[in-house]
């Protein structure tokens, strides 16, 4: 077990330096330079500029200092928060898209355990049919589109009520929160609740269920012990993956709602060529998704022995 | 996946599901409500990892107005700002030797009063003027904020608007030491400045952050992060920065050290938003959480709809088409030039394209605000009458083919940006040439960074610019087409037109400078350096109760430090 984990972490440590390689590369390779600005400066301030962030040196020179100082967990400053650590930058930011992201899995997780359940329940009759047509709606229709929508709602709700029941944007209270996590969740839990669903249906057939029927157990007990729980189990497994994807994938949800997380940060730093901030981004955004892999894949291992002898 | 899933078979005839369902569905709404708390626990937890949370667009009993800013202030180094939004927050917080009031009059800021000589001024600074540790802000103050915008080291990208002091220049080349600058504090109140040049609108520069003060003492003690946080800056100014959470939000609260707080009516500016998402900033004002709302295409009916009262103002930049004329460009050619700008015609561009309120059509790199002798510029020396005339256009082109020696020009290049609207733009100009001249436009949608690059390196025909001012001068427009200005993108080199900026940045007689800078715009017009295009006009909606705001061409915009809130019913 041992032997596996320590393979998997250094494929990791492998995926996340091409990662970090071809990033670079390919970022140099983008005309135009992070330095530039609406008014031009003098041959000396340039020269002085290029010299402070090391582009002055050749490239291949560049990525071996570039390398060097992320082995060492340094990122850089950023170019154009000429004040700040990309380290900083991430720390701060991150941890508002992983409160997003948590609450989005979370809310997807409950309300697509909830829906399938009924969904399941209720199967040909009306519950189910406007259930199912809402969930096409939510696998289908994309995010962006739900939170252009979920704020000019919440405008006219407040405006309806007379108070401010959520607010429309920014980011800090538990009210700020509650409407971008449940946008971002959104297609995640119609993805869910179908997957709960069909899952329920194959156990309300299965051998124990007409078991514990026949001998007799009264219909909540069945329901809730024999069906509800083993139904779980393949949306938990989904769950892992859903985490990753969801956090990384907020950068939208962030942009309309004026919140401070990570994603926003990483569509601006391309947009402005901002190399520290893009590489940072991009090496700590990818870490991420290859060790979220590399821990289901070991928990897994853990489970079942089978995983471990391929 | 889920497609294999749901095909599972589940012949289960409804009627033995049936008897179960009502207590299956108490089991439901059990776990339904299971989930509603642990959500809520999640939630609360949650909060307690983050922080943030703000009122109402404008409360008058604690003077508070909530706003909106674009984007995060990047640099809060006053030696090193370079954009608007540092600039705006700086304006707020800081000042400098002179300052503009609710008038737009230049008046005293740190300075009590000034002298200004030919070659030379003196200010005299109050002696209650004061930093928010409670220092007195000195002479010295200001000599130490130059010397660092000017050191090579410090890379400062506007130490050039220093260059009118004496040596200014050699030591931001590196050529002479920083002590060599001439300015000097004469005593911890008296500040001695001499020019390069006669320079009759140092005053006015001073009014720029670039010009601001910086403590010594304090600028070593926070090791190269000066600017980077609430507590790694000292204010001057009518606020101080008391909270900013990077990203999310920057609160200014009155600042009790400064000399005239008794002025500031406002305790509270909470920027308690930060997003270029313009829909979210219109919604926000729509419920009422912020106090100010720049509008655009976009949002523009929704705003009409609402009947707000649309306000406007010139944001005082000037938008064109300039052009290359860097020598194998066809650009170069005098009479291609003239052709295009024969057709050019701004206001259909303004009125039929662009089609936002407030934008004014213009002939002249000269907006309309700039002061001339003694009214306006403009109303002093008119702007070149311009008339789109599509058979001139067409005389100039063919004068221009046969200088060139070609049976048809090649498709010119248009370098824009990467915005709705600028591309708009671009295929309306597409359109025009074609259709008026049978030119052939290729778009080159760049982004910012990369549109700079190819700018600098001259790799278009015609680019999208725009360019708007840093000080209170003509001049802060006069020079940019000269041959030294760096920022000429599109090399124009007329030694005549550079004599005529020399006269207007050297003479101290009024009339003088301003018959320069008239020959300047002339010159650009005749020789169609650029094509002009239009003056920008912002529209806005504002809070009804919040007063007293100014908005400016040049100079911290907008402005708060004047602002009130008014008591409902008041």
């Amino acid at each position: 077990m041992l032997v596996y984990t320590l393979k998997r972490l250094l494929q990791g440590v492998v995926t996340v330096w091409f990662i970090a390689t071809a990033t670079f590369f390919a970022m140099h390779a983008v005309p135009g330079n992070p330095l530039t600005n609406e008014k031009a400066v003098t041959p000396e301030i340039w020269a002085e500029l290029q010299r402070r962030y090391g582009l002055d040196k050749p490239l291949l020179e560049q990525y071996r200092v570039y390398i060097v100082n992320m082995a060492k967990g340094d990122f850089g400053v950023s170019y154009t928060q000429q004040n700040r650590q990309v380290n900083d930058i991430i720390s701060e930011h991150f941890k508002v898209s992983a409160t997003l992201g948590i609450l989005a899995v979370v809310f997807a997780a409950f309300g697509g355990i909830l829906w399938g359940a009924l969904t399941a329940m209720y199967r040909n009759r009306a519950p189910d049919i406007v259930i199912v047509f809402l969930v096409i709606l939510g696998i289908s229709v994309p995010g962006f589109v739900f939170a252009a929508f979920g704020q000019l709602s919440l405008v006219k709700v407040n405006d309806w009520l007379g108070f401010t029941l959520f607010p429309v944007a920014g980011w800090g209270t538990v009210q700020h929160m509650i409407v971008p996590s449940m946008v971002l969740g959104l297609g995640t839990m119609a993805f869910l609740t179908r997957l709960m669903r069909s899952s329920m249906l194959e156990i309300v057939n299965s051998d124990f269920v007409r078991t514990a029927r026949a001998k007799g157990l009264p219909a909540a007990r069945v329901f809730r012990k024999h069906q509800l729980r083993n139904a779980i189990l393949p949306v938990i497994t989904v769950l892992g993956p859903s985490i990753a994807a969801i956090t990384t994938g907020g950068f939208v949800v962030e942009l309309v709602f004026a919140i401070p997380g990570l994603g926003r940060y990483f569509v601006q730093a391309v947009q402005q060529l901002d190399y520290t901030v893009i590489m940072g981004t991009t090496v700590f955004y990818g870490a991420f998704l290859v060790f979220m892999v590399i821990a289901v894949d070991v928990v897994y291992g853990l489970v079942d022995p089978r995983v471990r002898l391929e | 996946m889920s497609e294999a899933l749901d095909t599972a078979p589940a012949p289960v005839p409804a009627s033995t599901e049936a008897p179960g369902d009502s207590s299956a569905l108490v089991q439901l709404l059990l776990l339904a409500v299971f989930c509603v708390v642990g959500l809520g626990a999640i939630l609360w937890l949650l909060a307690q990892w983050n922080e943030g949370g703000a009122g109402e667009a404008a409360d008058a009993g604690s003077g508070t107005v909530t706003l909106a800013l674009s984007q995060e202030p990047p640099q809060l180094d006053s030696t090193r700002s370079t954009d608007q939004v540092s600039i705006r927050i700086l304006g707020h917080v800081m000042e400098g030797l002179l300052r503009y009031d609710a008038d737009d009059q230049l008046v005293g800021g740190v300075a009590e009063r000034w002298e200004m000589r030919d070659e030379s001024a003196t200010f005299w600074l109050r002696a209650d003027a004061r930093w928010s540790n409670g220092e007195p802000v000195t002479a010295h103050d200001f000599v130490f904020a130059w010397r660092k915008a000017l050191e090579p080291a410090n890379a400062s990208q506007y130490a050039f608007i220093l260059y009118g002091i004496k040596h200014a220049e050699e030591v931001n080349r590196g050529e002479m030491p920083v002590d060599a600058l001439a300015a000097r504090a004469v005593d911890a109140r008296t500040l001695e400045v001499e020019f390069a040049r006669p320079l009759p609108y140092f005053d006015k520069l001073t009014a720029f952050c670039t010009y601001n003060p910086v403590n010594e003492a304090f600028y070593e003690s926070t090791e190269g992060a000066y600017g980077a946080d609430a507590d790694k800056l000292l204010y001057n100014g009518p606020f101080a920065i008391d909270r900013w959470v990077h990203g999310a939000s920057l609160r200014l609260t009155k600042n009790p050290h400064y000399w005239d707080a008794e002025r500031i009516r406002l305790n509270v500016i909470d920027h308690a938003y930060i997003t270029s998402d313009t829909l979210a900033t219109i919604n926000l004002f729509k419920d009422g959480k912020v106090a100010l709302a720049g509008l655009n295409a976009e949002n523009l009916t929704d705003a009409m709809q609402q009947r707000w009262k649309i306000r406007r103002f010139a944001d005082g930049s000037v938008y064109y088409l300039g052009l290359n004329h860097r020598p194998g460009r066809p650009t170069s050619n005098h009479h291609l030039r003239k052709a295009l700008q024969a057709v050019n015609d701004p206001a259909e561009l303004v009125y039929k394209v662009i089609k936002v309120p407030g934008n004014l059509p213009t002939s002249s790199l000269f907006p309309l605000w700039l002061r001339g002798v003694q009214g306006r510029f403009r109303q002093e020396y008119p702007a070149p009458a311009h008339q789109a005339d599509e058979a001139q256009g067409r005389a100039y082109l063919a004068r221009a083919l046969e200088e060139l020696g070609l049976a048809e020009l090649p498709p010119l290049v248009m370098l824009i940006g990467d915005t709705p609207s600028s591309k708009k733009q671009a295929e309306y100009y597409q359109n025009l040439f074609k259709r008026r001249l049978g030119i052939d436009i290729k778009i080159d949608a760049q982004i910012f960074k990369q549109r700079l690059a190819k700018m600098t390196s001259g790799d278009y025909d015609l680019v999208a610019a725009g360019w708007g001012p840093d000080y209170d001068d003509v001049m802060t427009f006069g020079d940019l087409f000269t041959s030294w200005n760096e920022n000429n993108r599109g090399r124009y080199a007329n030694p005549e037109l550079d004599a005529a900026v020399d006269v207007a940045r050297s003479s101290n007689d009024p009339r003088v400078r301003m018959d320069a800078m008239a020959r300047v715009q002339e010159i650009l017009y005749e020789d169609a350096v650029v094509l002009m295009q239009y003056e920008r006009g912002s529209v806005y909606v504002a809070h009804p109760r919040v007063k007293g705001v100014v908005r400016r061409s040049v100079g911290t915009d907008p402005d708060y430090t004047n602002a009130w809130v008014e008591p409902i019913g008041g």
